[in-house]
């Protein structure tokens, strides 16, 4: 995933796409311009899903694209549009963290997506930069809480290399008590389960 | 009946209350930052409660089929306190959020010199986010507080139909309504106003314009007053339409001006058996 993915992802009007370019040269030369752009990021240029980029939506591309003119190192910034974002600016600046080239500084903001009740952004936190970075305590926990919450396994990136005895375990005793309480277990567990089975 | 409550604390209420709503018909709602009861002693109380009604309290809200807005603001009571009121210059960045659909609550608690400059400094920013305002008035001396209120507003330049002032009665309504404001009415159980006194008020001045909220939040309040209102309009001779003008196309109308207001996908069909049964009952009449 590149930049340039996110913008050939996007079918974007002739006006929504004048918008976009502006609104990169701009924070490109003033970060603090993103105060008023990220926001309206939804409004410009629509909210619907990508079909090419499956789980992302035209607002988070056009989001991520924005962060992605931050001039470097832009960790400090990155991290003030997460603070200051409503759950849908949140959600973005998650979905973009692999292509910003932050090293672990985005860490912080993935515990605190993992902290919060909101699926979206349980779901968002558990991408491709968390699976990459995030240390196995705080990974195994954090696909431990989609289950718990019901966000489907299928948002959680390289489940099965990451997937370990550990996990499993935590998985199992996480079935065994849905179990002993007449719960249903959701079906992904199982999946998970059989995704370490075959590692061993 | 499809309801949408403009006026209305979600944060103090129960999943209880969001399941009985969505049941009588809400399926959409504003809820205006107000003070909670216990006073707040600093801005970052302020920025946490914002966050949670741009973040936490939709997500909650949708959960039980509800779409939930907000309004951002000082409110009037907190303006008075020297602590709280730098919280003025972090309202621009929550103004310029999609979900935040009016600058409010603003206006009046004890009409003094410090509420009357958050009062003005707050019709300016809603100018220039090019927002609607919702304006409380005072529950002590309301009649003197509506008055100076709409005085203030027309003094500010600010177009009458970007406004709506909230919490009327028998004694406010005429100024409001001669005004060219919205006029809106929080249905409580036993003081503000109730609903056989709001049916009658729209049997004398019309729905054009006119608002009914619960305004429910952590006092004695109920969150189905709207519901009960439709059921009090229709009893009293109201048709259908009347009454989906009052609690549904009057509050989308007056918030669409903001341009951000987003009901795509919302179920708004009938689903309440009590209420078809009403709908029937006055079709034959």
């Amino acid at each position: 995933m590149t930049p340039d993915d996110l913008r050939a992802a996007l079918d974007l009007t002739p006006e929504a796409e004048a918008w976009l370019s502006e609104g990169r040269a701009k924070v490109a030369a003033d970060p603090a311009k993103l105060a008023v752009l990220f926001p309206a990021a939804g409004r410009k240029v629509g909210r619907g899903p990508l079909p090419s980029l499956p789980g992302w939506t035209a607002d988070d591309a056009a989001r991520a694209l924005l962060l992605d003119a931050l001039p470097q190192p832009r960790a400090e910034a990155v991290a003030r549009a997460y603070t200051e974002g409503d759950n849908a600016e949140k959600r973005a600046v998650l979905r973009a963290l692999p292509v910003l080239g932050l090293g672990d500084d985005g860490l912080p903001l993935v515990r605190d997506a993992l902290r919060t009740n909101d699926t979206r952004l349980v779901a968002a936190a558990m991408g491709p930069y968390a699976a990459a970075r995030l240390d196995d305590e705080g990974w195994r926990h954090g696909v431990l809480k989609c289950v718990f919450v019901g966000v489907p396994l299928a948002a959680v990136a390289n489940l099965a290399d990451r997937a370990d005895a550990e996990l499993a375990r935590m998985l199992t005793d996480f079935a065994a008590e849905r179990e002993a309480a007449g719960r249903v277990v959701p079906d992904d567990v199982h999946h998970a389960l059989t995704l370490v089975d075959q590692e061993s | 009946m499809r309801i949408f409550d403009p006026h209305i604390h979600m944060t103090s209420r129960t999943t209880d209350d969001y399941e009985a709503m969505y049941a009588a018909g809400v399926r959409a709602l504003v809820e205006p930052a107000f003070w909670l009861g216990q006073p707040r002693t600093g801005v970052r109380s302020f920025l946490d409660y914002f966050d949670s009604l741009v973040g936490w309290e939709p997500f909650r809200a949708a959960q039980f089929g509800i779409r939930h807005h907000c309004t951002i603001a000082l409110n009037p009571k907190e303006a008075n306190d020297p602590r709280c009121v730098d919280v003025l210059d972090e309202l621009p960045r929550y103004l310029a959020k999609d979900g935040v659909v009016a600058v409010g609550e603003v206006g009046y608690d004890s009409m003094t010199k410090e509420e009357d400059e958050a009062f003005t400094r707050q019709l300016d920013l809603a100018k220039e986010h090019e927002l609607p305002i919702m304006v409380h008035t005072p529950h002590r001396d309301k009649a003197a507080g509506t008055k100076r209120t709409l005085d203030v507003v027309r003094e500010s330049g600010i177009a009458p139909g970007m406004v709506v002032v909230d919490h009327l009665n028998e004694m406010t309504v005429k100024m409001v309504v001669e005004s060219g404001s919205w006029a809106a009415f929080s249905i409580y159980p036993d003081t503000k106003m109730d609903e056989d006194r709001m049916v009658r008020i729209l049997q004398e001045f019309g729905t054009d314009r006119m608002l009914v909220n619960s305004a429910a939040d952590w006092g004695r309040s109920d969150p189905l007053k709207t519901r009960k209102t439709g059921d009090a309009m229709l009893a009293a001779g109201f048709s259908a339409d009347d009454v989906d003008k009052v609690l549904w196309r009057n509050p989308v109308e007056f918030y669409a001006q903001s341009g951000r207001l987003d009901l795509s996908d919302l179920k708004t069909d009938e689903t309440f058996e009590g209420n078809s049964v009403l709908r029937g009952v006055r079709k034959d009449a």
